[in-house]
């Protein structure tokens, strides 16, 4: 990509905050979109999950009754684009009645460690997303 | 200071994209840089030039084609979200096939990789939306 010419190795900590149900808007798909082309770039990318942008990682979604594109496998490509930090907060898990285990179980492969499947998601609390939020360099918020 | 602006919502819908202009205008004539203007999710259809107010009220299309003049000022469209609500360029008619383009004057569609280049090198990025 000869975008990544023009960044002269500057590494910043990108934060792409999702507070938007999956479906019912485009929002969540277009800000996934980004944040994997973003992981292209070798910069320090984290994704946030807040409000009903939780839903977006429920586990077993179907959409086939409304008729718009299931895009939630793509969640999957995360750990493949080297995306270490998916951060989801808890009080908006608990306000809506989601337990850890109705999220996608999303993993990446470790390098360091024999390419060993680990868990890509930490369930954070609203005041350790807000300092998650303070230390981002570029934030994206969809 | 060297901004970058990313626009998500498109015209007269939203107040997103009128403050983002107002944003624009004032921190380039207070003297600021603002190195692009990367139009994202709805925010693509601020760059249609068939957009036809009534006389009464503002052209959002035109007023960023002109700051886009007096000032050099990249402004971009992203191409997959432009593709999906129609906002055509004379490459991206013929690539796709189409009749028609209306991609408005000082304007121009390049890729998601501009967004993230503009994060990098800009000392705020500054978002506009809902």
């Amino acid at each position: 990509m000869t975008e990544q010419q023009n960044t002269g190795g500057t590494v910043k900590k990108f934060l792409y905050i999702n507070r938007r149900a999956p479906h019912g808007s485009n929002y969540a798909q277009e800000g996934l979109e980004v944040a994997l082309i973003g992981a292209a770039f070798e910069q320090d990318v984290a994704m946030a999950y807040i409000d009903d942008g939780v839903f977006q990682l429920k586990r077993d979604q179907d959409t086939s009754a409304i008729g718009s594109k299931n895009f939630s496998a793509t969640f999957r490509a995360l750990g493949d684009y080297d995306v270490r930090k998916v951060y989801v907060e808890r009080e908006s898990l608990e306000s809506r009645g989601i337990g850890e285990e109705d999220l996608m179980p999303l993993v990446y492969e470790d390098e360091d460690d024999d390419w060993e499947e680990k868990p890509l998601v930490s369930v954070v609390s609203a005041a350790e997303m807000r300092d998650i939020i303070d230390q981002a360099d570029v934030i994206l918020n969809f | 200071m060297k901004f970058a602006v990313l626009v998500n919502e498109g015209p007269y819908t939203h107040q997103a994209s009128d403050t983002a202009y107002h944003f624009v205008h004032a921190a380039l004539g207070q003297g600021h840089e603002v190195t692009r203007v990367f139009f994202y999710h709805d925010g693509v259809n601020n760059g249609t030039r068939l957009t036809t107010p009534p006389q009464d009220d503002r052209n959002v299309v035109e007023r960023w084609s002109e700051l886009a003049g007096e000032h050099d000022l990249d402004l971009v469209v992203c191409v997959a979200a432009a593709q999906r609500r129609g906002i055509v360029d004379a490459d991206e008619q013929k690539r796709n096939g189409k009749d028609g383009n209306n991609l408005a004057e000082g304007f121009r569609i390049s890729g998601l990789g501009q967004l993230i280049e503009a994060g990098i090198q800009a000392d705020r990025l500054v978002s506009f939306g809902d």
